[in-house]
């Protein structure tokens, strides 16, 4: 810094501190009196509840997948066409993978939504993060259902 | 001569056993002269029972009279000296110099870094712009709100009803809480804990009418739904509020009065 004082006490630091460094923090876009402009809907509540609520039946639906995929009966190595197959011949494993596939969709791009909402910095960043998110969300989720809906286990 | 004197006049250096030294590392910023900040070392000869605020004076007074900083009560009263300390953000005036450091053979064996609280534009040295920080308490509501004619005598309340809210009653607005919130250092437009726990007060008040505004603005995008659970603001408050548990209860709140 500039400002010296004659007492030779002083020492001036020109880098960061080595074995504590604090990052620096830049303010963010500020509150005014205008911003921001009011909802008046329960958008972000619902959104709020839809984590929790999701993530209660992904603990189940998520490690029951990993189990019966990754563990049970031979580990991953007996996955095949032939397993896919059989599992999606009972209604139950196509609703268990239909639920899964939706709930951890809108669980994941609803996380990532909050996510872009909090790094984005400018109004357009933002925007355009998440016009890609929603397109891949829309995407893999109308995709995986159709797989689940049109599955042919007799295909050559 | 009829004035009285002394008999003894204390020299410097006598009695002096009990000061250590320290070195402060503080956080300089100019707009006039730089617009980078950058670190300057203060080395000082202090009691180390006294506060990182009476450090300060000392430095401003005795060593380097440019360095800026907010202060009035100098007891944990007023809340203009929240300040980030070794990395944690407290009041310059109810953090002791001995608690926050390890003194060996009569000096600090780490300096003691002081710099601006977070996410609000640092104006000079320690000094922040804190408009951001009232605009969204404003936003609140922070006042009484009733409906009906005055009543003649004093609104009363039973002792219950009043612990409601007493936790949230004890804020000094010092913004030591809101300036530790990642979401708000990320997007200032967040409400921020300071704005929601001052909104609790009222939300939480027998007496006041006006909850169910303060709870729909507390319900759009940049109210409580933003909070993260991270207890930065809990571990932050210089008054002991449990933050992260008043803005649970506004989303709760807001919850119950949904379904
Ligand atoms: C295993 C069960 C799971 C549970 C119990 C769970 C629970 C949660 C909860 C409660 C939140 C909200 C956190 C907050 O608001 O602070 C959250 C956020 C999130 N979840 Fe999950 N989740 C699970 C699985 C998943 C899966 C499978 C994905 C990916 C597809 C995922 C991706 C995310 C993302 C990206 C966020 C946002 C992170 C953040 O807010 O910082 N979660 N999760
Ligand atoms: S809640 Fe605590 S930390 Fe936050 S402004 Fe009030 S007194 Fe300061
Ligand atoms: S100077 Fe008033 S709270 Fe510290």
């Amino acid at each position: 810094m500039q400002t010296m004082s004659s007492t030779d006490s002083i020492t001036v630091d020109e880098g960061y501190d080595a074995d504590n460094p604090a990052p620096v923090i830049e303010p963010p876009r500020a509150r005014t009196g205008k911003t921001p402009k009011a909802t008046r809907t329960n958008f972000e509540l619902y959104g709020w509840l839809f984590m929790r609520l999701s993530g209660i039946l992904l603990v189940v639906l998520v490690l029951g997948h990993l189990l019966i995929q990754l563990v049970l009966d031979g580990g991953v190595s007996k996955v095949s066409f032939a397993f896919v197959a059989g599992r999606w011949a009972s209604p139950f494993w196509m609703a268990w993978d239909l639920i899964m596939l939706w709930l951890a969709m809108l669980h994941g791009a609803n996380g990532l939504r909050t996510i872009i909402n909090d790094y984005a910095q400018r109004d357009n960043t933002r925007f355009w993060l998440k016009m890609l998110l929603y397109t891949a969300t829309v995407f893999t989720v109308l995709l995986g259902t159709l797989v689940i809906f049109t599955f042919d286990p007799n295909i050559t | 001569m009829a004035t009285p004197t002394l008999d003894k006049v204390s020299s410097p250096g006598q009695d002096a056993g009990h000061l250590v030294t320290v070195t402060f590392r503080i956080r300089r910023f100019n707009p006039e002269v730089s617009a980078e900040a950058s670190w300057q070392d203060f080395e000082i000869r202090i009691d180390p029972k006294e506060r990182v605020l009476d450090a300060l004076h000392q430095i401003k007074w005795e060593d380097d009279g440019t360095l800026t900083f907010r202060r009035s009560c100098a007891h944990g009263i007023c809340g203009s000296d929240a300040m980030r300390i070794n990395g944690r953000n407290r009041l310059a005036c109810k953090t002791l110099i001995k608690d926050i450091t390890e003194i060996k053979d009569g000096v600090a064996t780490k300096p003691i870094l002081v710099e601006a609280i977070k996410g609000l534009t640092v104006l000079k040295d320690l000094v922040v712009d804190m408009e951001p920080f009232f605009q969204a308490y404003r936003d609140v509501m922070p006042f009484l709100i009733t409906k009906g004619n005055e009543p003649t005598r004093e609104r009363l309340q039973s002792a219950e009803d009043r612990e409601r809210f007493d936790d949230t009653t004890k804020c000094i607005l010092c913004a030591a809480c809101t300036s530790s919130c990642p979401v708000f250092w990320n997007d200032g437009q967040y409400f921020g804990p300071a704005a929601i726990v001052n909104a609790h007060r009222f939300i939480f008040d027998s007496r006041d009418e006006g909850g169910e505004q303060r709870l729909e603005i507390l319900n759009d995008r940049d109210g409580v739904w933003r909070c993260r659970t991270t207890f930065n603001c809990t571990d932050a408050c210089p008054r002991g509020i449990e933050v992260t548990k008043a803005i649970q209860e506004v989303k709760k709140a807001l919850i119950t009065r949904r379904f």
